[in-house]
């Protein structure tokens, strides 16, 4: 049987991209081997993720794509008995070159997790707590203005405008998910890598989130990981398919869901397994 | 209504029987703290008057208070929180935060070692230490004494409550680009604030009730304390000297100042439970 005759009719709504080729490499990731002590956990991933686009990694539990992402910010670094081997450039800077500050690297490339954090403070502490840390504004109303500004990009400023200094756990959880979004883009980072964001929330807060990626792109590089294959198919420009810590496939995301250039892929997309 | 079997009527009896043994001891332990409860504040309260609380130490037969071991008290606590609190905080967060391996264990093992060991060993120690070198009893060396027992206990309760606080929060933190000492103070010490708080409060409850340290250490006075480079009355070692005297007076005012000293626990952990109980609302 070849793959052509067992693939079902696609059933995902799928965006036409049409700027797809256009784009610069922003990260450029050769060889990746990623170790949880003597657990290979990422075997040999090369990949470039495009400037400005949406690229999702899709896969089964287990197969490494939290893992690569968290690779992407050096967040693993603090979790002990990691090593990594490859190389990982961002806009050609090798990001775990000897001197590599992981301070600049993570105001570069933020992060939104899959449950939101938002801190014990208040809404506008939250969103201001980059800018503060990283020392980024110069006077209260430049604050002020960045903290207004971050919100407003994260559609959650109608929402919390007259409480923004109440506590940040008071609001829903989807609510809190776009402020933990807000916080990330408060600092202006030029990457914005999302770990299942909308897994913990209902459809209606999901469609916002999903909604927010799409106008995001402008702006930013995203790279999200998300085990829901609909919402891949409907916020990205190209997909990436991991299985057991490999990188199978990365396409356009219309061409991954459509029709794929290999069979796992396929067998993944269709349900056969995962 | 439905027979019961041999083996359910055993079971039954077993249940009732156990149920009711649980419940008598119970009664027995509550019962014993409210009868001493009861008997202190029956022989305190005769010698209790608003002069005894603001009085200085007088000979036998003139009255005389205990308002200078109130101070002394007071300022006693003060000292080992001052030395004992941020000492104990640093180290709890030391040991959730930024340790590993087998240091840590043996530190951990230490400080619980530490929690056990009598008052009186740390007042003989600083006795050793300070007293000796000072060649003066003195009012600092008997709040390091005061420090010593809270440091194990404040660092124990504040490495749990850090470790409370979940990896998200840290990682969220971490993700802006904080730098890890900005992610444990500005992050997670605040979180953990409550806890922390309460931790220090029961350990302040607790030294608060200690004689023997202080008995080789802060010694004692009969007047209100000028400078902390002197010995210092407290309420503990007042209520010692005094119970351990010939006189019926004193005997009395040692009642009556273990009712103001028991107050002033009582009231401490009152502010702990409020304490924890905003942290549940």
């Amino acid at each position: 049987m070849t793959p052509q005759a067992t693939f079902t009719a696609p059933k995902f709504e799928v965006k036409s991209h049409a700027s797809l080729r256009s784009a610069a490499t922003k990260i450029a990731v050769e060889h990746l081997n990623f170790f949880y002590g003597k657990t290979q956990a990422l075997k040999d991933i090369s990949i470039e993720i495009p400037e400005r686009q949406v690229m999702a990694f899709i896969g089964p539990s287990g197969c490494g794509k939290t893992t690569f992402l968290r690779t992407l910010n050096r967040m693993n670094d603090v979790i002990p008995g990691t090593r990594v081997e490859g190389k990982i450039t961002i806009d050609s800077d090798d990001i775990y070159a000897a001197g590599a500050d992981v301070v600049d690297l993570r105001r570069k490339v933020g992060m939104v997790f899959q449950k939101s954090n938002p801190f014990p403070k208040s809404i506008f502490d939250n969103v201001a707590y980059g800018l503060k840390i990283n020392r980024v504004t110069s006077s209260r109303s430049e604050l002020e203005g960045r903290v207004e500004e971050a919100l407003k990009d994260a559609a959650l400023w109608n929402e919390v405008k007259d409480r923004l200094k109440s506590s940040a756990l008071g609001l829903s959880g989807g609510q809190q998910q776009r402020l933990c979004i807000a916080r990330a883009l408060a600092i202006r980072p030029e990457v914005i890598l999302m770990d299942e964001p909308a897994s913990a929330l209902d459809p209606i807060a999901t469609s916002k989130i999903e909604e927010l990626i799409v106008d995001l792109k402008k702006q930013y590089t995203i790279v999200i990981v998300t085990h829901n294959m609909q919402q891949a198919a409907r916020v990205s420009d190209l997909t990436a398919f991991f299985l057991l810590g490999k990188l199978i496939e990365v396409n356009s995301t219309e061409k991954m869901f459509t029709a794929p250039n290999e069979k796992l892929t396929e067998d993944y997309i269709t349900g056969r397994f995962g | 209504m439905m027979r019961l079997s041999r083996s359910d009527r055993a079971r039954r009896s077993v249940s009732w029987v156990m149920t009711s043994l649980t419940a008598l001891c119970t009664i027995v332990a509550v019962g014993i703290l409210f009868v001493i409860l009861a008997y202190i504040a029956m022989r305190g309260i005769s010698a209790l008057n608003f002069g005894f609380l603001v009085d200085t130490p007088r000979p036998v037969g003139e009255g005389g208070g205990i308002g200078n071991a109130i101070v002394g008290s007071g300022l006693l606590l003060l000292l080992s929180c001052v030395v004992g609190i941020p000492i104990g905080i640093a180290c709890g967060i030391y040991l959730s935060e930024f340790g590993g391996g087998w240091f840590v264990s043996a530190v951990r093992f230490l400080i619980d070692t530490l929690t056990g060991i009598p008052s009186i060993v740390t007042g003989v120690f600083v006795y050793a230490v300070i007293v000796l070198r000072m060649k003066h009893f003195s009012a600092f060396a008997g709040g390091i004494a005061l420090a010593l027992i809270m440091i194990p206990i404040v660092a124990r309760t504040t490495e749990e409550m850090i470790k409370l606080v979940p990896q998200s929060l840290r990682e969220g933190a971490l993700a802006l680009g904080a730098p890890q000492w900005r992610v444990t103070l500005g992050v997670v010490l605040p979180a953990a604030a409550s806890g922390i708080v309460t931790g220090a409060m029961l350990a302040i409850a607790r030294v608060s009730g200690e004689t023997a340290p202080l008995l080789f250490t802060a010694f004692g006075s009969r007047f209100y304390p000028r400078n902390l480079n002197e010995p210092i009355a407290s309420l503990t070692v007042q209520i010692y000297n005094y119970a351990i005297s010939p006189y019926d007076e004193w005997h009395a005012q040692a009642w009556a100042a273990t009712l103001v000293l028991m107050a002033l626990i009582l009231s401490i952990n009152l502010i702990v439970r409020f304490l924890t109980r905003q942290k549940f609302n």
